[in-house]
């Protein structure tokens, strides 16, 4: 099969760039091993986290750090790109490059975001919350939700709260499996009826808060009934993130993969690149478990394969390999040096990755592949959850390899 | 066992317990009663080897559709793992109704020498509604209709004798949908195949691939079968034919479920078993073959992604010939289970799951009131058929009905 571009890796980096080269008439192909880390995603989205202004804390990176590559102009041109194509895959968001907003987290802390889903209220200060009293609901039998330490965070930072548990018919049945009481499919059930019954509860208990905070168990495959629900309760909503599956996170990924579909795009999920075909320093085609001795050809690949979560790093005994390619990995050589014995301590291994060019081109044997990039978590030298930076890197990094490639 | 890394065949201990699988389940969606895939699959699995005490019958409503496994990231086969422990655990024997459904084969060899008769009892309301009583098969349902003269018998009277005149040759797995219900179906494929200068084979005693007969419990006989028709493949490819088939079931089944569920080993004849459009589009691609097109065709064409082809990745195959005519105009779904899962949604006690599952598929379809659905799966369009009134068609069969014969012949050198 042959496409312009051939990306290995479907989660928010390989879609992001799968929908820049597609909507520029780019031919592409996503191969997919399965679901995203997008699953898993709190639906914020993080370019700095160590700065009240990302770009200057970005300065601050060492010079291996993928956007010291990109540069700060880069950055911030690729991050505005990032919000505005969201907007146009029908996704919305609140933030800006400029300047981080915060949010209130699922254990009652205030962190840094970038970019926030329209579940999400996002709020001016770390110190200050905008209400004085807000009612915490949860559902019956919802394992995934913790009121007590949603209470706990809102009275260090001076806001009144009390719980409520909404019991509502409609799950009943749900709740007699305990395993299936899960966020993803409560969401299922939340639509029309049954939403204006939670909705009607909702109003019953909220007494005189002035916002509830309830997870985010709405809005499965779109944001219509998260919306709705907001509609008909006469306080805002401020919605949490919950255990994984998470929903905002499931419908991130389902609209971003539709949107690549709706310009073209082909996603082939299920399957495994196992090797590439190099000819003269170029990746010529790569083959795959699904389609055997069917190969894929293209004029540029790009490797989207995450990190050691989504197994684009594996950890062998005594090696950390690539394993589809072999290509160049950044880490320590040996197995005592990868972690620290503090969990809380800097941990080493979370900062490799595939050595790359100033392009984002990885290598093998020192040597860039011509035509193959590298973007999102898989790259080195990033500590996305210790500077904040994991959501940034995957999109800005898409974004400045699709524009290599289309400028080629 | 990949014993570098300690990893079994289907891959349980890899599971990490995201739940991912548990958001791309259709019965989980509608049925609060099943455990999902995750707590049925490999998280059951941990308690059912220390004690089978542990299993829990409620496995019965997986629909062996495979999603699972497609959205998994850690490639933990837990549809497998959830077959096997049916088979392994389940106290629950076949009914008569089972034994009846499982046995397509044998129901369509007796069916159609009286097909007549048989189709037009079987569409009889009190018939109907006596099987549903008797035999908890939904009244809800019409069978197939059967055909008067099988695939086989057209093939041995028509188009056996001018075989040998292609230059290259193919083997085709017919299965029974093609052989009992549908002989155009296997018309159209020996039409296209010849035009591409390929004569075309059967198998040697085919056998049903058997995917019935391991979901309704008859596992020592759908071994049987396998054994049978692995030996006919393995005859085929020594001789030099490869071997296609026309339904995507069918494929996955003798590809994979041969090794995974009933411990038949096949690697040395695997790659060489295809879908009918993966073989056509190949040739195409490696320009070994040229399909040419009437410039009067049109039609409006809706592709369903029927389960056992997503979880092959096949689709694209299937996709790209179809977009190959030029006279298409393409309506694409989401690939979503229609919620029949073969002899699954003729069970009275799964109609209304089935139902449900397949909604918002119907839904759409009718939304888009395409002339025809396309799927490679004969059960789909069963179930497609009856809750939407919209005609389903094979690929292939949609590819036999656009193609220019003549010219297509005249451009592969064929006479």
């Amino acid at each position: 099969m042959r496409y312009d571009t051939v990306i290995i890796g479907g989660g928010l980096s390989g879609l992001m760039s799968g929908i820049a080269l597609a909507r520029a008439g780019q031919q592409v192909a996503i191969i997919s091993a399965g679901q995203s880390a997008l699953h898993f995603s709190s639906g914020s989205f993080e370019l700095y986290g160590g700065a009240e202004h990302p770009l200057e804390g970005i300065a601050t990176l060492p010079a291996e750090h993928p956007y010291q590559k990109l540069g700060v102009e880069r950055v911030a041109h690729y991050a505005e790109q990032t919000q505005e194509l969201l907007r146009e895959a029908g996704i919305q968001t609140t933030g800006s490059t400029a300047r981080n907003h915060y949010r209130f987290t699922p254990i009652g802390m205030v962190k840094p975001a970038w970019l926030s889903l329209a579940d999400y209220t996002p709020l001016e200060s770390a110190d200050a919350l905008p209400w004085r009293r807000v009612l915490v609901a949860n559902l019956e039998g919802y394992l995934d939700f913790f009121p007590s330490f949603v209470s706990a965070g809102l009275a260090r930072l001076g806001v009144e709260s009390s719980v409520a548990t909404i019991s509502l018919p409609q799950l009943e049945h749900l709740r007699k499996s305990t395993t299936e009481m899960r966020a993803t499919n409560i969401a299922r059930i939340l639509e029309g009826d049954v939403l204006r019954a939670l909705a009607e509860a909702l109003n019953e208990r909220v007494g005189d808060a002035e916002a509830i905070l309830m997870p985010a168990v709405v809005g499965l495959k779109s944001d219509k009934a998260m919306f709705e629900l907001r509609e008909q309760v006469s306080v805002p909503i401020c919605f949490l993130p919950t255990m994984p599956a998470s929903v905002p996170g499931v419908r991130t990924q389902l609209t971003l993969s539709s949107y690549f579909q709706q310009l073209g795009g082909a996603y082939l999920i299920g399957d495994n690149v196992v090797r590439g075909n190099f000819e003269d320093g170029r990746l010529v085609s790569v083959r795959s478990n699904n389609h055997e001795d069917v190969e894929f050809r293209a004029d540029n690949f790009i490797i989207a394969t995450g990190s050691f979560f989504s197994h684009g790093l594996v950890a062998e005994t005594n090696r950390i390999v690539e394993p589809i390619f072999g290509l160049d990995v950044e880490a320590d050589e040996q197995r005592t040096q990868w972690y620290a014995k503090d969990l809380y301590a800097r941990q080493p291994y979370m900062s490799y990755g595939l050595r790359s060019d100033d392009r984002f081109r990885p290598m093998i044997e020192g040597r860039p592949i011509e035509n193959l990039y590298a973007v999102g978590s898989i790259l080195a030298g990033q500590r996305a959850i210790e500077e904040g930076t994991g959501g940034g890197v995957a999109t800005t990094t898409a974004l400045y390899v699709a524009d290599l490639i289309l400028n080629r | 066992m990949n014993k570098h890394n300690n990893i079994s065949p289907n891959g349980f201990e890899q599971c990490i317990k995201c739940t991912i699988c548990t958001v791309y389940c259709p019965m989980t969606a509608v049925n609060p009663d099943y455990p999902g895939p995750k707590q049925a699959g490999p998280d059951g699995e941990r308690y059912r080897l220390k004690k089978p005490l542990f299993y829990d019958e409620a496995l019965k409503y997986c629909l062996n559709c495979k999603r699972c496994e497609v959205a998994c990231p850690s490639n933990v086969r837990i549809g497998d793992i959830i077959q096997a422990a049916r088979i392994k655990y389940s106290k629950h024997s076949p009914k008569l109704r089972d034994v009846i459904l499982a046995n397509t084969d044998f129901m369509g060899t007796v069916a159609t020498t009286m097909a007549p008769i048989v189709n037009a009892t079987l569409r009889l309301k009190p018939v109907k509604h006596v099987m549903d009583a008797v035999l908890a098969i939904d009244h809800h349902r019409t069978f197939p209709s059967y055909a008067s003269q099988r695939f086989e018998t057209w093939y041995r009277k028509e188009a056996a004798a001018k075989q040998a005149e292609y230059p290259k040759q193919v083997s085709y797995f017919h299965g029974c949908y093609a052989n009992y219900n549908n002989p155009q179906l296997g018309k159209d494929l020996v039409k296209v195949l010849n035009a591409l200068g390929y004569g075309v084979q059967l198998l040697e005693k085919e056998r049903c691939c058997g995917v019935a007969k391991i979901s309704n419990g008859l596992v020592e006989a759908a071994r049987r079968d396998a054994k049978r028709n692995l030996s006919a493949i393995r005859q085929a490819v020594a001789e030099g034919r490869e071997v296609v088939a026309t339904s995507s079931t069918c494929t996955f089944t003798i590809r994979d479920e041969y090794p995974h569920l009933l411990g038949l080993e096949n690697d040395d004849v695997r790659s060489q078993i295809s879908l009918a459009t993966r073989f056509i589009y190949r040739l195409i691609e490696e320009r070994k073959a040229k399909l040419v097109f009437r410039k009067d065709f049109r039609l409006r064409v809706a592709y369903h992604t029927a389960c056992h082809i997503e979880r092959m990745g096949w689709s694209i195959y299937s996709t790209s010939l179809l977009r190959m005519i030029p006279g298409i105009e393409w309506l694409p779904l989401e690939s979503q289970c229609c919620g029949i899962a073969g002899t699954y949604g003729f069970k009275r006690e799964n109609y209304n799951f089935s139902q449900a599952i397949g909604e918002k598929l119907f839904q759409r379809i009718k939304e888009l009131n395409p002339d025809v659905v396309s799927t490679d799966c004969e059960t789909c369009k069963w179930q497609i058929e009856m809750s939407t009134s919209v005609p389903v068609e094979n690929p292939i069969s949609i590819l036999a009905r656009a193609l220019d014969e003549e010219a297509t012949r005249e451009a592969n050198g064929v006479k």
